[in-house]
């Protein structure tokens, strides 16, 4: 484009309009909102005071006791369910990438016409709703539901295995839900992978792990790289998985957050700040991350 | 989120209405064929959103949804919290023509004087049910929940309700509601704690289906939802703890700004009709608070253990509603148990 036609470059504002629009409104307003919520004070039953105080972020990082009346300590338990979340996040991103990858580069070697139909069958759970299909997870790994019944009758296990309302369900429905969005931007690299490079370094003597790690990487990891973060950031704010399959036990980030706005006593500067909290650490892994990157690139 | 799984149940179908109505009501507990004849007797279509605490009925309205919904179901405290918050709006008799229905124990109650801004719906209780396939155990105290055998321990729903969590906490230790006395907070926070490992889950929804299912062995929950849970093929036994348990009844009120007061007002009325009052109440299996709704009730209803308890049992407790500063000490308890 450079060079060449520039008569439309009069233009140029006001056909960007529409999306500084929609940016403000749908993703800037939003945060904004969020920010200011955060340094308001909590109404008694519900809803806040147009009063600005730092109250949310103490209680997030400062405890004084039960009733408030003894000397102030740190407060542990919500950096750990951070922690906690943080790890859960990570452990299903691990496990998305170790799953989607083959699986992505399966789809992407296969013949274009049989591609589609392979695409397709990985899209096709996803048109049902997410409650929905967290619910039926649910309901496959009760105590009485088929798997524990199936292996209970085929002898393999004497009783239940308790799987329900813990942490591993927790993961396993996050891993399910979040798989595609790993091996959908994988196959979008890998596809346009020329396969011949893979030739090349095979004639020159490289062996498979070494045309996978000098040849192929390279080519296929912004794919990657995009999987991780599509899968490690919605995991982070995950609520449905560690609600319904966790038993409102186990708290995660979203869990958290979800309860100050719609739990029984509702918080919600709480609730902002945590959520407030949770963008700042998104923002500086990506800085992080973009700058590493950008770093790589000028080597 | 399961709120929005049983929330948005559209029941309209506004084709052929002449108004509607918009309710804000309890998950599960009207049933649809009352809904249809509302309609079909006025021609307003019923629009019902759904919530599952008193409280998250209270924040959403405080949210800004209030002037959207025409009547809600708050139990007995949360009408006196709504009434001196000033969100309800009031009727007079000659607009509530049934008025004269409501069982007379019921007409005057403490939190609404006289019945200017609520009307009875269903009034039942709250204690805690027990699969006897699982445990056949003594099961007489709310030690089974609190302090589990361990047939039960991590097998128990308990409802994610902080008010009764707290009232029944509060029987099994033997202290007042709303104390400011902090060694009786201390202890009672201290045996959630102690307690919270031996349970499975939190959930108020769910509380019958993880009882049908089988993922709980015992949990906290509502007398008739308890015979529901029966009713659909658990060997549930329900409870009237000796420590004592939670009265409540529901009430409709006329909410304040309410956009169709004239239809709110139609459909409080048509609840008063002992007819429609009893099929709520062979619906739901709580009690009534209508006067002559016994001939049009189930015989399985009229009879259930659940509505009729023996005469010995430890007198029931109406929640009471504490002062902001006693209230603060209360949440800081239910934010630590769930925290």
């Amino acid at each position: 484009m450079a060079g060449g036609d520039t008569s439309w470059r009069p233009l140029a504002r006001p056909l960007l309009i529409p999306a500084w629009l929609v940016i403000g409104i749908f993703a800037l307003l939003p945060v904004l909102l969020m920010a200011v919520y955060s340094f308001l004070t909590k109404e008694f039953r519900g809803g806040v005071i147009w009063d600005f105080t730092l109250t949310a972020y103490d209680q997030f990082f400062i405890t004084r006791g039960l009733f408030g009346d003894e000397a102030a300590q740190v407060e542990w338990t919500y950096i750990t369910i951070f922690g906690l979340s943080i790890l859960q996040a990570g452990i299903c991103t691990a496990l998305c990438l170790i799953v989607g990858f083959p699986t992505a580069w399966f789809i992407a070697t296969r013949p274009a016409r049989t591609r589609a139909v392979w695409l397709f069958l990985i899209t096709i759970p996803y048109w049902v709703n997410l409650l929905i299909r967290t619910v039926s997870l649910k309901f496959l790994i009760r105590d009485n539901g088929p798997l524990n019944e199936g292996l209970m009758s085929i002898g393999l296990i004497d009783g239940p295995l308790p799987l329900v309302n813990t942490n591993l369900a927790v993961q396993l429905g996050l891993f399910y839900s979040y798989l595609p969005f790993m091996v959908l931007p994988i196959y979008a690299a890998v596809e346009r992978y020329n396969f011949a490079l893979s030739e090349a370094a095979a004639d020159l003597y490289a062996s498979r792990w070494t045309t996978l790690r000098e040849i192929v990487l390279p080519v296929v990891r912004p794919g990657i790289v995009a999987g991780c973060i599509l899968v490690f950031v919605p995991a982070l704010g995950a609520f449905l998985a560690p609600d319904l399959l966790g038993g409102a036990k186990t708290f995660m980030i979203g869990s958290l957050i979800e309860e100050q706005f719609k739990g029984s006593q509702g918080n919600w500067p709480f609730g902002a700040a945590v959520s407030m909290i949770l963008l700042s650490l998104v923002l500086m892994a990506l800085l992080i991350y973009a700058r590493a990157a950008a770093r790589e690139g000028e080597r | 989120m399961r709120k929005l799984l049983l929330g948005t149940c559209l029941l309209a179908s506004p084709a052929f209405a002449e108004g509607e109505l918009k309710v804000y009501h309890w998950f599960e507990y009207i049933p649809q064929e009352l809904v249809d004849k509302f309609q079909a007797e006025t021609g307003i279509a019923v629009t019902i959103d759904t919530y599952d605490s008193n409280e998250s009925m209270l924040a959403a309205l405080k949210a800004g949804r209030l002037g959207e919904y025409d009547v809600a179901v708050p139990a007995d405290f949360m009408v006196g919290i709504m009434i001196a918050d000033g969100m309800l709006d009031s009727f007079t008799p000659e607009e509530m023509p049934n008025l004269g229905n409501i069982e007379p124990k019921w007409l005057d109650v403490p939190f609404d004087p006289g019945r200017k801004h609520s009307i009875p719906y269903q009034w039942g209780s709250t204690s805690f049910s027990v699969n006897r396939d699982v445990y056949q155990g003594d099961i007489s105290s709310l030690a089974t929940i609190f302090d589990p055998p361990p047939e039960l321990s991590g097998k128990i729903n308990v409802l994610d309700s902080q008010n009764e969590v707290l009232i029944l906490g509060s029987l099994y230790l033997g202290i007042p509601q709303c104390t400011q006395d902090r060694e009786q907070l201390k202890a009672l926070n201290d045996m959630l704690l102690a307690a919270k490992p031996h349970w499975a889950s939190f959930g108020s929804d769910i509380a019958k289906d993880v009882l049908v299912s089988g993922d709980a062995a015992a949990g906290m929950i509502y007398n008739g939802f308890s015979a529901k849970a029966r009713a659909e093929g658990a060997n549930v036994e329900y409870v009237y703890p000796k420590e004592g348990h939670v009265v409540w009844m529901d009430n409709v009120v006329l909410l304040k700004d309410a956009p169709n007061r004239d239809h709110a007002l139609k459909f409080m009325n048509f609840l008063l009709d002992p007819v429609n009052a009893a099929a709520v109440t062979n619906y739901a299996a709580y009690t009534s608070g209508v006067a002559g709704v016994e001939p049009y009730l189930d015989e399985a209803i009229k009879t259930s253990p659940e509505n009729n308890p023996p005469a010995d049992i430890t007198p029931g407790v109406f929640a009471e509603a504490c002062d902001e500063e006693t209230q603060k000490l209360y949440d800081a308890i239910w934010t630590n148990l769930k925290k």
